[in-house]
Parts: structure tokens; C-alpha cells; sequence
């Protein structure tokens, strides 16, 4: 039965994913155009060439750290909307520190780093703190968090680490995560160690999850509050524990960006949707670390893959948006369907 | 049975992992194949036209966004018809989402062996900076910002006199003596259309207010829609945009409220392109008039020096109203009435021949002001 049911979790995201894949190409002959030649481009697109590889590698980093954010804050039944924010603001301390800090690696980079996961931790605090004192549901004040975040930073940008300019200075070789050698293996693909934290992470997870005591703690107030406040756990504290944590994992993913990817920050116009695409990763990857690792891995390759259907199959980008959207939909009616699954089969007992 | 199930998924993924990989492979050669036609057409036709080639990426507009990113296309198929060129096949685009997808495009277009490569918009700066260091054989222009290196060509437009010339039709048009100004990012260059349109406006009554907002977004028409709907309700009468796609919300808005009430006068000012065919509403057109920047002109320029060999590497080509690269139209002869038009060719006059110095950035406009 235990075994079943592993199955399933397992089952229903790769049928999800070919189920979508299958959609996207009957959309493209609908619409006249050659699915094996958009498919194929999509391939090379991600896996093409060590370029492509590179570049599906570290557009797949920040994936894995808002997934685990998003998975992690599911897993003690927390939405945490607010990935999106957590990673601007993650970004932007990570910047800053860079900029305004001067010290030999081993110091500067570790500490732009924490400044990342700080902001991050600290960004995820307030919506905590909210729901455990005062029960104001998560979801709207993480996306609250999300715009102060967004317009926050913007107006720092301009007004603080530039004189009125749109980008920032490229923050020194001492802060950055970026790798000479990994480029010149990838034909100068943007891809960086921050890979190797992204993974670290996911390890962290798991450990946090299955190995120790707040985990099953955590967990046990995922399933029933009330039960676990019976047996004498501190929801509350588990609660701003939870989001404190999934902060810091998204945190962390603003930092890959600013450090390993680009080496500044931009004013962002609108949301950069790292936050929000790690719901879907997090729900493709069943909340769970390994899980989350893969999706985040497909989603990397899947948006790399998209550049290239245009100009390699003459597939308007807005078709590749539809694939990528059509996989989340099944992605997300297969939860349902899973939840739907679980209800029927208790009903049963 | 456990196991069965196993096997099968196994089975299903590897399925998968040969079938797309099958697809890899066979494109490669399909790849490789072409390439070695096009080396040995280059080798053949030596001198022709047909061995220069020319790609642009967009911005996040994308290349459909009835305004900056449109006109440089424009230009390019342009160039492309008079030199048998065509989408392709020694022209082509290539669209990006986001910040993301900047340096990835870049490259693709690289390594599809692009003779010049046309970054469209100042959010490209840094990443043409980096790819024209990394891929030095490569020749880049960005339009909108300067780029600092032997092999990358910056284009630059003085839309601050378009954006006075409008400012002083806006404010000829105006009846309740309140303009609006809609930016997509503050950033210096926007900031020279607000200088420039402010000044142009004051010129002509310096009593007139200019409401100015920015939408943070060039490509949020639900944005500029509300901003829109805001200025309007508060009885600006005149909005000029410059804010690429976000600035469709603003016609929308104009064009629900002239189909609401047709005898109210709103307008919208054009960017980039005569937005002309945006402000038609069944009658009525509600765009005033726009301020052009020959983004195809310069597009088109540039690559007939690119294919002459003349690449202006290192360069900064500026285009102005002198050089045709600005220019405001006239689509709408209703609302352009004689008055205006004779207006704007006075000042144009007084700006050509240096009587009038534009503001470019809010410092110099202050000083304008004060000096009216």
C-alpha cells in the first residue's frame, strides 16, 4: 500500500509532463506548425550544445531554490506566495553587499551570501509572524510582500546604489559566484557554483525534513494544527520557523542571480516570476527535495529550450507559453486529482 | 507486480530520452548540413549581397509591440526587400520575455553566424557590452545606449525635440490646460521625453500642468490603462506616452471613453511609431499626433554601412530631426489643425537653428522653466 501510493507520486508527474507535451504538440499541428521541428528545436534549445547545457543549468539554480522555498512552507501547510518578493529581496542584499563591502573572498562572498538568505528570512518573518499571533491568512500578505519588495528595491536601485540609473555597478570578483572555468567549458554560458549551493540546499531540505525533530514537527503541523497543539507542540514558533525557513531558500535564489548570473541588479519592471514558476516547480516535484530538484531541472530546460523554438522551428513564442502553461495545468489538475484520490480512498474506510 | 510497474516507467522515460534525442541528433546534422551550404554560398558569391546577414533581439516588448522594437523590424525587412533578403534567410529576430533571455538570444544569434547583431532598447546595454567583448568577430549595435567597445555601434536618438515639438501640439490642443505624460521606466532616457514634452508644453503656456507618471513596466497595457483612466478622470484632456506596450492601455482607455461619449475630447500622443492605426475608433481617431523615432530609418543605415563594410564600429550615429531620425506626423488631420502645425514648424525652426535649447534631463528642465 505504502508502496502504492509512492508509486503514484511518483507516476503522476511524468504522465503530467507527457501529457502536456503531447497537448503542446497537437496546439502547434493545430496551428500549422511541425511539432517534431518545435520539439527538436526545444531539445537543442536546452541540450543542444554545452552552451545550451550551461545556460539550462543556471536558469535551472534559482528553480531549485524558490521550489524548495514554496515545498517547504507546503510541507507545514503554508502557501508561501511571497517567493517572488523573498528573491528580490535576497537579490538586492546580495548586491548590496557586494558593492558596499570590501574583503577578500573567503569573507565578502560568504557574507553577500547570508546577506541573501537574511533578507530573504526576514521578508518571510513578517507574513510568519502574522499568521501565527494574529491569523492573517499568509497568501495576501506574501503577495503584499511581493510588491513592497518589487518597488522597494527598484526605488534603492535608483535611488541609492546608482544616481538615478537603471542598473547597478557589477559587483567585484571577490562576491561573485561566477566561474571563468565553468564558462570556458560552456562556450562563455553564464553558468556558475551556485549550482552546487542550489543542490546543498535541497540536501538541507530533506535533512530538516526527515531527519530531525523540528522536521517532524513541522510536518505534524502540516497535517493537523490543532492535534499537534494538543500534543504540546508550539504551532506558532513552528509556523514563523517554517516561513523564516522558506525565506531563506528563496533568499538564496535572489543571490544566484545576483551573484552568479548577472552581477548586478536592474530595476525590474514587474514581477521576474523566479518566485512564481517555483510554485509550479514545487507542486510538479510533490514537495519533495529530490522531487523538486527534477522539476526545477525540467522548468530550467523547458524556459532555455523555448529561446530557440522561434528562430529554430518558426514557432511563435506565445505557443511555447501555452506548452509551458498546459504542463502546469496538468501538473496542478493532477494534485487534484491525487487530493480527489486520497478523499475517495478514506471515504472508502 | 511492483516491479512490472517500475520497469514500465523506466521504460516510459527512457522511451522519451531516446525519441527527443533522436530528434537532437538528427537537427544537428540538419544543422551542420545548412551551415555548410551557407559557407560554401559564401565562398561562391564572394561580394554579393546575399552573404551579409543581419539579427536583431528584442527587449521584452517584443517584436510585435506596435512601437520601438516593430519600427527597427520594419527597418531590417526593409533593407531586407531591396537586398533579396527575408526572414531567415539573412534577417531575422529574435524575441525575449525578460532579462533572462537577453544574453541566451545574443548568443543563438552569434552562433547562427550573424554578420551584425541590433540590440533594441537600453535594457540590453550590459549584456551587448559583455557579448562584444566575449565574441569579438561579432559586430553589435544597440539602439537607445552606448556601448563602449571597437566592435559594437551605438545608435542615439534626440527624442527630446520630438517630445518639445508634441508638447507644444499637445498643449495647443489642450481646453482644460491639463497634460499628462505616461513613462514606462524612470530611467534617464524616458526622463528625456517627460524634459523635453514638459518644455515643448510650457513654451506655449507656461501656466499649463503636466500631470507625469511612470508605469514600471514597458510592456503592462492593464497599467497604462489605469493610469489613463486616472488622468483622464482628473481632467487632463492630452496624455503623451512613452512607455512601449504599456502605452496600448492608454489608447484603449481614450478609445472606450470616446465610444462612451464621442463629443468629449480626449487624445493620445504616439510613440515611437505613428501610432496613428492605434487611435482609430470607428470615426474618430483619438491620436493626436506621435512622435516618430525612425528606429528603421537607423536600423536600415546601419545595415547598409554594415554591408558596404563601413560597419561605424566604436561609434555613437545620432539622429535627429536633421538627420530625418525624429520626426512628429500629421496622420490626423482633424485634430492637427493649421494652427498647430504652423506652431510646431516654427518651433522646429527655432530648435534647428539653436534659438532653442531642449532640456534632456529634469535638471535642465528646471532651468528652462525658470528661464521662461
Amino acid at each position: 500500500m505504502a508502496n502504492n501510493k509512492r508509486l503514484i507520486t511518483i507516476l503522476i508527474p511524468i504522465i503530467s509532463v507527457l501529457l502536456g507535451l503531447i497537448a503542446g504538440a497537437i496546439i502547434m499541428l493545430a496551428s500549422g506548425y511541425n511539432p517534431i521541428a518545435g520539439y527538436t528545436a526545444l531539445w537543442n534549445g536546452a541540450f543542444g550544445d554545452s552552451y545550451t547545457i550551461g545556460e539550462t543549468i543556471r536558469r535551472t539554480t534559482p528553480y531549485i531554490l524558490t521550489g524548495l522555498s514554496i515545498a517547504f512552507a507546503f510541507r507545514t501547510g503554508l502557501f508561501n506566495i511571497g517567493a517572488e518578493g523573498q528573491v528580490i529581496v535576497g537579490w538586492l542584499a546580495a548586491i548590496w553587499v557586494g558593492l558596499a563591502v570590501d574583503a577578500p573572498m573567503i569573507i565578502h562572498l560568504p557574507l553577500a551570501i547570508l546577506a541573501s538568505i537574511a533578507a530573504g528570512a526576514l521578508w518571510a518573518f513578517v507574513p510568519g509572524i502574522l499568521k501565527a499571533k494574529l491569523g492573517v491568512h499568509e497568501v495576501i500578505v506574501t503577495i503584499m510582500m511581493n510588491y513592497i519588495a518589487l518597488f522597494s528595491a527598484n526605488e534603492i536601485i535608483r535611488k541609492v546604489l546608482t544616481d538615478g540609473g537603471t542598473t547597478t555597478e557589477s559587483i567585484p570578483a571577490t562576491a561573485s559566484l561566477a566561474s571563468p572555468w565553468l564558462q570556458s567549458i560552456t562556450f562563455y554560458s553564464r553558468m556558475h557554483y551556485g549550482i552546487l549551493i542550489a543542490l546543498f540546499a535541497a540536501v538541507i531540505m530533506w535533512f530538516i525534513i526527515e531527519r530531525t525533530t523540528l522536521g517532524y514537527e513541522l510536518k505534524a503541523v502540516g497535517y493537523n494544527q490543532h492535534a499537534s497543539k494538543y500534543a504540546g507542540m508550539n504551532v506558532s514558533k513552528n509556523i514563523v520557523l517554517t516561513m523564516v525557513i522558506a525565506g531563506a531558500f528563496a533568499g538564496l535564489a535572489g543571490a544566484m542571480e545576483g551573484l552568479g548570473t548577472y552581477g548586478t541588479i536592474s530595476v525590474m519592471s514587474g514581477n521576474i516570476n523566479i518566485g512564481f514558476d517555483g510554485i509550479a516547480v514545487a507542486l510538479l516535484g510533490a514537495n519533495n527535495p529530490l522531487g523538486v530538484v527534477f522539476a526545477a531541472f525540467l522548468f530550467g530546460a523547458l524556459k532555455e529550450g523555448a529561446g530557440e523554438m522561434p528562430t529554430g522551428a518558426g514557432v511563435p513564442t506565445e505557443l511555447v507559453d501555452i506548452i509551458i502553461a498546459l504542463i502546469i495545468f496538468f501538473v496542478a489538475s493532477s494534485y487534484i486529482i491525487r487530493w480527489a484520490l486520497l478523499r475517495f480512498k478514506k471515504g472508502e474506510k | 507486480m511492483k516491479n512490472s510497474k517500475i520497469v514500465l516507467i523506466f521504460a516510459l522515460i527512457l522511451g522519451l530520452g531516446i525519441f527527443l534525442s533522436a530528434c537532437g541528433s538528427s537537427a544537428n546534422n540538419k544543422d551542420t548540413d545548412t551551415s555548410a551550404n551557407e559557407k560554401e554560398n559564401a565562398s561562391g558569391t564572394e561580394g554579393e549581397v546575399t552573404d551579409f546577414s543581419i539579427a536583431m533581439v528584442t527587449d521584452q516588448g517584443g517584436v510585435d509591440d506596435k512601437s520601438f522594437n516593430q519600427s527597427a523590424w520594419e527597418g531590417l525587412q526593409e533593407f531586407g526587400e531591396e537586398n533579396g533578403l527575408s526572414k531567415g534567410n539573412g534577417i531575422n529576430y529574435a524575441q525575449s520575455t525578460g532579462q533572462a533571455d537577453f544574453m541566451p538570444n545574443i548568443t543563438r544569434l552569434v552562433r547562427d553566424k550573424y554578420d551584425v547583431i541590433l540590440a533594441t532598447g537600453f535594457l540590453l546595454k550590459e549584456d551587448i557590452q559583455k557579448a562584444a567583448e566575449q565574441f569579438p568577430e561579432s559586430n553589435f549595435v544597440i539602439v537607445d545606449e552606448t556601448v563602449d567597445a571597437p566592435n559594437a555601434a551605438s545608435v542615439a536618438f534626440a527624442e527630446h525635440q520630438g517630445s518639445f515639438l508634441v508638447g507644444v501640439a499637445a498643449a495647443m490642443k489642450s481646453e482644460t490646460g491639463k497634460l499628462g505624460f505616461v513613462g514606462g521606466i524612470d530611467s534617464p532616457l524616458i526622463a528625456k521625453f517627460e524634459a523635453g514634452f514638459v518644455a515643448g508644453a510650457k513654451s506655449v503656456n507656461p501656466d499649463i500642468t503636466v500631470d507625469v507618471q511612470y508605469a514600471e513596466h514597458f510592456s503592462d497595457p492593464a497599467k497604462g490603462k489605469l493610469i489613463a483612466s486616472n488622468m483622464y478622470d482628473n481632467g487632463v484632456d492630452v496624455i503623451y506616452h512613452a512607455a512601449g506596450g504599456t502605452g496600448n492601455g492608454v489608447f484603449n482607455q481614450a478609445k472606450d471613453i470616446k465610444q462612451n461619449d464621442p463629443d468629449r475630447q480626449v487624445w493620445v500622443i504616439g510613440v515611437d511609431r505613428d501610432q496613428h492605426e492605434e487611435g482609430q475608433i470607428g470615426e474618430n481617431n483619438v491620436t493626436l499626433t506621435s512622435m516618430v523615432k525612425r528606429v528603421d530609418v537607423a536600423a536600415k543605415e546601419v545595415a547598409n554601412l554594415a554591408k558596404n563594410g563601413e560597419f561605424p564600429g566604436g561609434e555613437t550615429l545620432e539622429f535627429g530631426i536633421e538627420e530625418n531620425g525624429i520626426a512628429i506626423t500629421t496622420s490626423n488631420e482633424e485634430a492637427m489643425t493649421e494652427d498647430i502645425i504652423q506652431a510646431v514648424d516654427e518651433w522646429q525652426e527655432k530648435i534647428l537653428n539653436g534659438e532653442v535649447e531642449v532640456p534632456k534631463t529634469r535638471e535642465e528642465l528646471k532651468t528652462f522653466e525658470e528661464s521662461l
